[in-house]
Formats: structure tokens, sequence, C-alpha cells
């Protein structure tokens, strides 16, 4: 038992719907995330795969009504967060676990300057005065790349790597154990997004934080992440180390994620993108929701969901096909 | 730097946003007139109680000089029981602005509490909150304040709280939807993420960002507060006599228009100055807050 306490995030069997009232759409259908200190986790996925509502569950922020936590627990630091009261919430909320959100552009509030909102966060959770919050917010500006004098100028004044940097640092103020970081890079230009992710790495290993990475570019997994979680349509389909998912990737998603991607080797070759749709989360399919976009699908996967099964190493995979030992996909055949 | 209490860096000076506004605000000649002019007004309503003595200048009769034409004595004149009407409009400053800002001070705290709350939380709330509103701005507001004043009986305080009342309305629906579309920024989230509370995040993040149309409504509203404050002295519903508010002065003068309007010419010209001045601000406060609304 003593390894769940290392647990810095242990979410078990989530399920997530927005009741609506003419449907009901299932973002999240049963999930497991276990993370250690320091550890951190890259969650893959498409547009709609349930990623950033896994995230927000974490913070409780899942807007409600019209999303429902219809079952599962959520352990952050210790703390259950399902039973938590509002205000244990505030507390815990950028104390332990604080977030980075997509847009930097709108993340940060107009009408106050950059270290006043850094200061913010210090202090509502440390016992310190405003002067020395705002100092302790300085200090943070100048851990992210931006000179101290800076602190008074307003976010319009800023670039919106600047912006992502000035959030890191809210999100790190507090030198949370958990920070979870949603898509923090999407909105900003290649060398940006280099220079920022490069930042986060630094940081976080100094800090020791424990990282929950959502992204849908499996480059900057590849660059800053220790584990994998591959998520499709609400579950997630394959997990395991880094090395694991990216040299013996097991399950069809996960080959098809890396055919969309351009090959450095041999560029005149034609991307070969994953055909169809993702499934409407309204309307899962009766069994593994991949199943009808799965060039290896066979009558057995539209027959009840496949469960996430361990093939060695902490490598895990939902795919039926596994059963028999003899089964490769394509991308393994190759190497 | 123990002294130091606002939340400012040490070491650098941060560029104002106030002082932004103020350069903005300098170039609108109409906004200008209208800050003087209500400079000039405000200035009127402090100083008159230190020059006039309320006992003589302001309410003793004097029948053997009455209904005089303007003079030097009387620049504009003396009304039908021989009271100076300059003395009597500088000294009626006092009460039209008093009125007019103190409405529409109780005004901005409910319907800005009100606003708020129904905008950010929605719900049922919000709908109970709208329809209330709705309600209170279906009644034409002059009768309301007549029905509130009969109520109350007739009183300064009175008509202030008739006036306020009546303009809640008003700041209720601007600040609901001004706060509907500042509470889905990311912004909000964010703050949620770090730990606010939620009345923390509507005062501290919701409403700075919703603060341009409740000043320009603030400015605005407090011209139509000084216009609803006389009509219905005016009506003899609102500052009570001898007292000399512009609006009673206009409906005591209306009797003798026709050999000596300029007992009607004076107040009636003082309220439309004040109300014109309050609206160039507000016009200009508008455009100065929001560059992005100009042409």
């Amino acid at each position: 038992m003593e390894h769940r306490e290392e647990l810095v995030l242990d979410i078990e069997d989530l399920v997530i719907h927005y009741v609506l009232e003419e449907e009901t759409v299932c973002a999240v259908n049963g999930i497991d995330i276990k993370l250690g200190k320091g550890k951190i986790l890259g969650l893959v996925g498409e547009t709609g795969a349930g990623k950033t509502t896994t995230a927000l569950s974490a913070l409780r922020l899942v807007p409600d009504p019209p999303g429902v936590i219809k079952s599962g627990s959520i352990m952050v630091a210790g703390h259950d967060i399902m039973k938590l009261t509002p205000t244990e919430l505030e507390k815990v909320r950028g104390k332990d676990i604080s977030m980075i959100f997509q847009d930097p552009m709108t993340s940060l509030n107009p009408v106050y300057t950059v270290g006043e909102q850094i200061a913010e966060s210090i202090e509502l959770h440390e016992n310190v005065t405003k002067q020395q919050a705002y100092d302790k917010a300085q200090e943070m500006l100048e851990l992210v790349g931006i000179p101290a004098y800076r602190s008074t100028e307003y976010p319009h004044q800023f670039s919106g790597g600047m912006k992502q940097r000035v959030v890191i640092a809210i999100a790190l103020a507090c030198n949370p154990k958990l920070l979870i970081a949603d898509e923090p890079t999407t909105a900003l230009d290649v060398t940006i997004q280099a220079q920022v992710l490069e930042l986060m790495k630094d940081l976080i290993r100094t800090y020791g934080t424990s990282v929950v990475m959502i992204t849908h570019d499996l480059g900057i997994v590849a660059e800053i992440c220790d584990q994998v979680a591959v998520m499709y349509a609400g579950r997630i389909v394959e997990e395991g180390p880094l090395e694991a998912v990216f040299n013996d990737t097991l399950h069809p998603y996960t080959e098809g994620l890396f055919n969309s991607l351009p090959n450095i080797h041999s560029r005149t070759e034609d991307l070969k993108p994953i055909p169809g749709l993702m499934p409407d989360p309204t309307d899962l399919p009766p069994g593994c929701s991949f199943a009808p976009r799965c060039p290896y699908a066979t009558e057995e996967c539209s027959r009840g969901i496949p469960e996430l099964k361990d093939m060695g190493g902490g490598h895990k995979v939902a795919c039926r096909n596994y059963a028999d030992p003899d089964f490769t996909i394509e991308r393994r055949k190759k190497q | 730097m123990a002294d130091e209490t606002m939340l400012v860096s040490k070491k650098y000076k941060r560029r104002s946003q106030a002082a932004e506004i103020w350069r903005r605000m300098r170039k609108n000649k109409g906004a200008m007139l209208g800050l003087v002019l209500v400079i000039l007004i405000v200035l009127i309503a402090i100083f008159s109680g230190i020059f006039l003595d309320y006992e003589t200048d302001v309410i003793g009769q004097n029948i053997s000089q009455r209904l005089q034409h303007p003079s030097l004595a009387h620049p504009m004149g003396t009304d039908d029981v021989g009271r100076d009407v300059m003395s009597r409009l500088l000294y009626g400053s006092r009460y039209s602005l008093s009125v007019g800002v103190v409405a529409v001070i109780i005004a901005l705290v409910f319907g800005v509490t009100l606003g708020s709350v129904a905008g950010f939380f929605g719900g049922k709330l919000e709908e109970v909150i709208m329809r209330a509103s709705d309600m209170l701005a279906a009644v034409p507001s002059i009768l309301m304040a007549i029905a509130i004043v009969s109520a109350l009986g007739q009183s300064t305080l009175n008509l202030m709280l008739a006036v306020g009342i009546t303009s809640v309305p008003q700041f209720v629906r601007i600040t609901r939807a001004a706060v509907m579309t500042v509470r889905n920024q990311e912004y909000i989230e964010a703050s949620r993420s770090i730990g606010l509370n939620e009345f923390k995040i509507i005062w501290s993040h919701v409403l700075p960002n919703c603060l341009s149309p409740i000043i320009v409504q603030t400015t605005l509203r407090v011209a139509s507060a000084i216009i609803s404050a006389s009509s219905l002295s005016f009506l003899g519903l609102g500052v009570p006599s001898p007292d000399p508010e512009w609006g009673s002065m206009l409906s005591a003068g209306r009797k003798f228009i026709r050999g000596y309007s300029y007992l009607t010419l004076f107040p009636g010209l003082a309220i439309m100055i004040t109300v014109l001045s309050l609206n160039l601000l507000g016009d200009g406060l508008r455009d100065a807050l929001d560059p992005k609304l100009k042409k």
C-alpha cells in the first residue's frame, strides 16, 4: 500500500458525461491514471478524445451543469478531490495542483499587471504580506526569463510566448505537486514552442513537480515526457513508458497517429492518415470504439469493449487482437 | 518602505492606466468642456454653502423687493417673495447634485450587485433577478418615483431613494451584459484554478473588466437623475419648499412666466447646463475608456 502514497495523481475508473437535454455526451469512459512524483505524463489524443475533460476533473473544474462525474475517484497528493468541500477545494487549487491553459492570450486578466497576477496566487496560499508576495512574483518572473522590471506591465504589452511564460510563472508560483498543462504550446509558433518547452522542462526538473501534459503533438511528448497515455473516445487505448510506446507501438490507433506524421528520412513518402472520423461521443459503438476505423478490426472487435492489458514492463494496450500471440501491427514488422 | 501600502514594485514604476485614459480624454474637446463645467458646478455647490447664508440669502423673504427684473443688485432678478434668484440658484446646486449623486449611488450599489450575481451565476437566480428588474423597468420611472414618494412621504431622502430605485434596472442590465461576456474568458477559469472563491473572482477579476460601461452609465445616469428629481420637485413631490431645488424653483416661477420669464429661464438653464455637461463627460469617458469604439 505504501506505493500508493507516493502517487501524486491517482485517478480510478473515472467516468464523465455531459448530460444535455437532448443527448448525453460520453466524454470520459472509465480512465485510470497513476502518476508518481516528478514524473511527466503525456496525454495524447485527437480533438474531442476527452483529454481536457480528464484534466479539468483533477481540479473539479468540469463545468457543471452539464458535466457530471458519474463515477470514479480522484486522489491528488493525498486529497480525495471528489470529497472535498468547496472551501477545501479552493485551498488545494493553486497550492497542490495548478493548471496551465491552452491560450495564453486569454488566460491573463487584462486589467492587472502581470506582477499582480503572479502575486495573487502566492498571497492566497502562502502566509506572506502583499509586498513579500510581490517580491516573490518578481523572482518568479526572472525565473521564467522575463526581466523583473516588466512586472509592472499589463498583459497586452507582452508577446504570446512571454504571456505563456507568465502563465507558467503563476502556475509554479506556489510550488505545486501536480501541474496540468493543457496544450501549453499549441497557441505558440514553433521556435517559441521550443523555448517554452525547454523552460518548462527545466523548472519541472528543479521543482520535482509531476506533470500531466495534454497535447496532440507527439513531438512534444517525445521531447519531455516519461510516460505516455493515448486516449481515444474517452478511453485510454495504450499507455506505458515513453520508449515502449514510441518504439514498440502496440495499438493500431497509436500506429495511425505515427503514420500521420511526416517521416524525415523519406520525405517523398505519402502521409497515411487514419481514415474516417472519431465516433460521435453521444453514440459510441458497442465494442472497441476504434474498430470502425481500424485496419486490423475483426468481427470480435465490435463485441464488447477491450480491456487494458499489461503486455510487460507497464506497457498496456486495449486491443483484442493481442489475444492472438502472433499478432503484430505493420509498424513493428518494418523494424 | 514600511509605509508602502499599495501593491507596487519597489524599483519600477508602472505606467498608469488612468494616465492613459486622461491623455485620450484631453483630446476630446466636448468631454473637456463637460469636465470643466462639472468641476465648476461641484465647486459652486461646495462654496455656496460657505458664502451664502441659508437663513438670509436663500430663504429670507423680502416682500419690498419682490419680482424685480435682473439688475446689478440681483443679476437674475428676485422671485415673488423677494428672494434673490441667483443666490437660490447657486445654493440649489447642492440639492440637485446631491440628489443626483446619492440616487445614482443607491442604484449603482443595488444594480451592480444584482447584475453581477445574475450575470455570473446564471440559472434560476438570474431568471428571478432579471424578471424582477424587468417588472421594475416596465413601470414608467416617473410614475414609479411618484408612487414611492407618496408612499414614503415627501422629503429629500425619499426623493433620492425614489429616483435611485427607478434607475436600478438599467444598472442591472448593463452589469449583467458586461459580466456575461467576461465570465467565460479563460482568465476567469484560470483564477478558479489557483483557488480563488467565486465572490472574490467577481469582485477582483470580473468587475474590473466591466468597469467602463458602468462608469459611463453612472455619469449619464446622474444627469437623468437630476432631471427626474427636478421633475418630481416640479410636480410638488420633491424637495420640500422653501429649499431652493431647481425643479421646484421652476415650478414656482411657472405662475409668472408671462411677465417674469427669467424666473423659469434661469433654473431651466441651470438644469440644462448641468445635464449637458454630465452627458458630454459621459460620452467623452466612453470614448476614452474604450479606444476601439472610436470610428
